[in-house]
């Protein structure tokens, strides 16, 4: 092949400059990204310590974000929103209705453990597979528009999924109560429980609520099994979207969002392209249903919401659509935010501006009231405007224009003080 | 035949709604080329113009009413609007009982205001972004705008009757020669319906018949000449922002007596009337208005029970497919003009 | 019999005829250029070609099969590639990545799954794309984001991407239309050298005799739809009704 052009390109003669492929590094990474797998591994594995950093019973405690529960969401909605990001932040397709993959794969999984077993793997592999084809037909009929109408049919197919879940499809879904694990439920792999025996989801025994404390003076940090399992599949999920990212197919996805014109014209067909990044996306969306099942056994279609959907969006942008760590960095944010946000009551208020003079505090007990607590849909809804508004990189891309203010700050100063002495 | 009238008929309140509010957003769309996902909210505000205008109507003040005693023989205390110290007592009734097609005079103004604010303020800074920037930001104001309904005005519907004179339903079955009793229809569907006929004439005659309308078609056809030509067609285009949400501000107040207003009833719209401007034809006002109807009827039928004893559930669904059915058959729907919102 | 033959074809939209009654065919190995004034139906004419459009008559085929029914890019796949008006290339990617974009297309097909593949990796191509961009002089240039050069570069990448498909026929549309002289004069010595260097059928529409006298070894004119007169080009220079048709409306002012 390349002799051949040789051959025939006597434009200019080959030189023989070409540099050689680069060649694979850690686990087929090259050297920038190895490094980012790696600090997010540690990141991950260590976050029931870093995102405890204050003791237990201060003042603070209550921005600690260490215990189990929000750990495991992170990771989670972490997942979801990488999924989201090889498809919006790599192709530009906005999907509105990616909340359905991720409640079908919960529905999934949570039969695969009614039906099957309490063996969390099973489930998570059912929901992966039935969002992947759930995925396929929303996708193979969506795609065949692009732009605003691709985004439309995407929020139709997803409302329809959360009006079948909450009504007609009851006997499936549970409808308005959802569905919970059961002891009576016929798991056949398992054998039946006894009569009000608690079903818990596991790993090879290994309950994914248990977990292991560790007291260090008046610090208690909480090393949980089902979160490290989410952390775990969130690290391969991270790192196959890098290779993703990597890939020819990913640069393919790229070229998708850049040109499609010219696309067709290279001989390459778009759509099996899109198509693809689609159903990868909802299968990451069902990885993340499958897990959220995981962690808390029961389902509701509220999963499926419109606005399940317009938070997995905000969380890629936020972070940074088309950037490898932003939809993680996105994700992390909204939930952290959501679930500090959503605790803040009154009295808290109170006492956060105690230090004022009454009157002020009950102006700014006022004033910042509606938008905490329940309120959190407004300050979601606000940060969304300020985000597109203000970051559209995200911020991912606000990081990096810092970084190279702060750089050629610096970078000024040295040629500065080189030139100096010259004088 | 006569369950097929009085399916039509009950399509054409809810086919109304989704012809309005298609019809705002196809103009908005055509003439500013923004996709507008907040104007389910705007649908939404003003339905609740018309809560807050009949609540304002029934302020009141207590007074010690001599002539009537309670129970232990105190005199009572009554609660009497102060329209009725304004008006006198019997027109003071008349106004509150007639407060929603009243607050249509409020929303008028209301509504083209917020519109023209939300144009200047927020939309026109977005024109030359992409159009998932646009879906974006306007998705986040919808939900701003909900929210803060919510805040003022809780979770729960708010009933906002109609006025006695169109509480109850007509035999229009008796009228045009059926069975009395087959085909009973609700007074304020039929007023609906009728307001709906007379907003969208008057917007298309509006676009037809004045140099305004002339200059903001040209400007649908083709922006740039326009502007070429001298005219100013911003300052148009944002009077014509202000007029589309007027438009859906009315049908969300004359909708009120129809479905109870709550804070998310412009989310559940929205949604479906995207869906009709995508099947009637993105960019095709005739499109817009013929799809909401036709959907509306659709709908209507897929809600009879002999069709849900078959199909259960379809009636929550049949837009939907609706919608899949005529994108695969015809990708630029029903009405669609070639090469608007292709890429 | 050539390497693209045209037969009857005709187009048609709404009450305008574009194209009558069309018979062309393109002898493999020379550079064949179609003339004709505005709204002769030269784009018309190209967009058939290449699967953009479906004539309502008559038949297209390229290396004796036909090209009508398939989409733009299985008709690329069969060996024509196009370069357009204004430069199609992928902006936001960088000029190595828009090279290696043809270069898997010309390896993998129209469609390949290669998601955990490394693309820096895959020597092959991207010894092939490195070896197009100095085919090209474009070799500094590769880290560059394509949107940031100038026209005349793009252009170049555009028909390097092209090249590097080793198609049997390119299909060039005004190549230089809205470019500055230079510009011009550098891309008819890219396509001499093409021309000279690779055993390539071209097929250009233009508008610059220029361009179109000191490349093209057959030219046909299009006016009104049909073709008017097939010549070589000193022929055509003379020939009497071309320059009532076209020459005699451009250089009669």
């Amino acid at each position: 092949m390349t002799d051949q052009t040789s051959n025939t390109g006597a434009v200019r003669p080959a030189t023989s400059a070409a540099p050689k492929a680069k060649s694979a590094g850690f686990l087929g990474l090259t050297g920038k990204d190895a490094s980012l797998v790696v600090l997010v591994a540690v990141l991950t594995l260590l976050a029931p310590f870093i995102l405890n950093p204050f003791p237990e019973g201060s003042a603070m405690a209550q921005f600690n974000a260490g215990y189990p529960d929000l750990m495991q969401r992170f990771v989670i909605f972490g997942i979801f929103a990488i999924g989201f990001n090889i498809l919006f932040g790599l192709t530009g397709y906005l999907s509105f209705g990616h909340a359905a993959f991720l409640g079908v794969g919960s529905y999934a999984g949570i039969w695969s453990m009614k039906l099957l077993t309490l063996n969390v793997i099973p489930s998570i592999i059912v929901s992966v597979a039935v969002a992947g084809l759930f995925s396929l037909l929303v996708g193979w009929i969506s795609l065949r528009r692009s732009g605003i109408y691709f985004s439309i049919l995407t929020l139709a197919f997803a409302m329809m999924s959360f009006a079948l879940a909450y009504s007609v499809l009851t006997p499936i879904t549970g409808g308005e109560t959802g569905l919970q694990l059961k002891y009576f439920d016929p798991r056949i792999l398992d054998g039946a429980l006894a009569q009000g025996e608690t079903p818990r989801a596991n790993l090879f025994g290994l309950e994914m609520g248990a977990s292991y404390e560790m007291q260090v003076g008046a610090w208690l940090f909480t090393f949980n099994a089902g979160y490290y399992i989410a952390a775990i599949a969130m690290l391969v999920a991270f790192y196959l979207s890098i290779r993703i990212f990597r890939s020819p197919f990913g640069m393919m996805l790229r070229a998708v969002k850049s040109n499609q014109n010219r696309l067709n014209y290279t001989g390459i067909s778009p759509k099996p392209y899109t198509l693809a990044a689609f159903v990868i996306s909802g299968m990451y969306a069902g990885l993340a249903g499958g897990l959220l099942v995981a962690m808390d056994t029961q389902v509701g279609a509220e999963r499926m919401f419109w606005t399940a959907s317009g938070e997995v969006v905000l969380m890629t942008i936020l972070g940074g659509a088309g950037t490898l760590i932003g939809p993680v960095l996105g994700a992390g944010f909204i939930k952290y935010m959501e679930n500090i946000v959503s605790t803040i009551n009154k009295t808290t208020l109170e006492g956060w501006f105690a230090f004022a003079p009454d009157w002020l505090t009950d102006v700014l007990v006022t004033i910042v009231y509606p938008f905490v607590g329940k309120g959190w849909h407004l300050t979601l809804g606000i940060l969304f405007m300020a985000v597109v508004i203000f970051l559209p990189g995200g911020l991912v891309q606000g990081g990096q224009k810092l970084a190279s203010m702060f750089r050629r700050k610096k970078g000024d100063d040295a040629a500065a003080s080189q030139s100096q002495p010259g004088e | 035949m006569d369950a097929i009238i009085l399916q039509i008929l009950n399509g054409l309140d809810k086919g109304s709604a989704y012809a309005l509010i298609a019809l705002g957003l196809t103009l908005i769309f055509g003439t500013l080329g923004v996709v507008n996902f907040a104007h389910g909210a705007l649908f939404m505000l003003g339905a609740f113009c018309a809560v807050t205008f009949s609540r304002l109507l029934q302020l009141s003040h207590t007074v010690i009413d001599e002539t009537q005693k309670d129970f232990l023989g105190n005199p009572l205390k009554v609660d009497v609007p102060y329209i009725y110290e304004i008006l006198g007592e019997s027109a003071g009734a008349a106004v509150i009982d007639w407060a929603v097609p009243l607050s249509l005079l409020m929303a008028i103004p209301v509504m083209i205001a917020i519109g023209v604010i939300m144009e200047r303020g927020l939309i026109k800074h977005f024109y030359k972004r992409p159009h998932a920037d646009q879906i974006l930001v306007t998705f986040g104001l919808a939900i701003v705008l909900q929210e803060i309904i919510k805040y003022f005005y809780g979770a729960n519907p708010i009933p906002t009757p109609a006025p006695d004179a169109f509480i109850g339903s007509f035999d229009f079955g008796a009228m045009i020669g059926f069975d009395a009793g087959s085909i009973v229809y609700p007074y304020w569907r039929l007023v609906y319906f009728f307001f709906a006929a007379v907003i969208i004439a008057a917007v298309f005659a509006f676009l037809q018949f004045t140099t305004f309308g002339m200059v903001v078609r040209a400007g649908m056809a083709d922006r740039e000449t326009v502007t070429l030509l001298g005219i100013d067609i911003d300052k148009r285009f944002t009077m014509m922002f202000g007029i589309a949400a007027a438009v859906a501000g009315l049908a969300g107040v004359m909708y009120t007596p129809i479905n109870s207003p709550n804070y998310h009833m412009g989310m559940d719209f929205l949604v479906l009337s995207f869906v009709v401007v995508v099947v009637g034809g993105m960019g095709s006002l005739p499109g817009a208005v013929l799809a909401g109807f036709l959907l509306g009827i659709v709908e209507a039928f897929a809600s009879m029970t002999q069709v849900l004893e078959i199909l259960p559930g379809i009636n929550q669904i049949v837009i939907y497919l609706v919608a899949i059915v005529v994108l695969l058959t015809r990708p630029r729907g029903l009405m669609g003009r070639k090469g608007v919102m292709e890429d | 019999m050539g390497i693209l033959e045209v037969k009857n074809v005709g187009k048609r939209f709404g009450g305008l005829q574009a194209l009558g009654n069309v018979n062309l065919s393109v002898a493999e190995g020379t550079v064949h250029a179609i003339i004709g004034p505005n709204g002769a139906g030269k784009s018309t004419l190209l967009n058939c070609l290449v699967g953009k459009l479906i004539p309502d008559t008559g038949s297209v085929s390229f290396e004796g099969q036909s090209v009508l029914g398939r989409k733009p890019h299985e008709i690329n796949q069969m060996g024509i590639s196009r370069v357009f008006q204004t430069p199609e290339i992928f902006g936001d990617l960088t000029v190595m990545e828009n090279m290696m974009i043809p270069c898997l297309a010309k390896r993998d097909g129209a469609f390949a799954l290669h998601g955990y593949k490394s693309l820096l990796g895959d020597a092959e191509i991207v010894d092939r794309a490195e070896h197009m961009l100095e085919d090209m002089n474009m070799a500094d240039k590769r880290h560059m984001h394509a949107a940031s050069m100038s026209r005349g570069d793009k252009r170049r990448l555009e028909i390097g991407m092209c090249l590097a498909q080793e198609p049997r026929l390119l299909l060039l549309d005004e190549p230089t239309a809205g470019m500055a002289r230079a510009d011009t004069n550098n891309t008819i010595e890219l396509l001499q050298q093409i021309k000279e260097s690779r055993p390539i059928t071209i097929a250009i529409i233009e508008h610059d005799m220029h361009v179109v006298f000191s490349l093209s070894e057959r030219i046909t004119v299009l006016a009104q739809g049909t073709p008017l007169v097939e010549d070589t080009p000193d022929n055509i220079k003379g020939h009497p009704k071309v320059r009532e048709a076209y020459l005699g409306e451009s250089s009669g002012h």
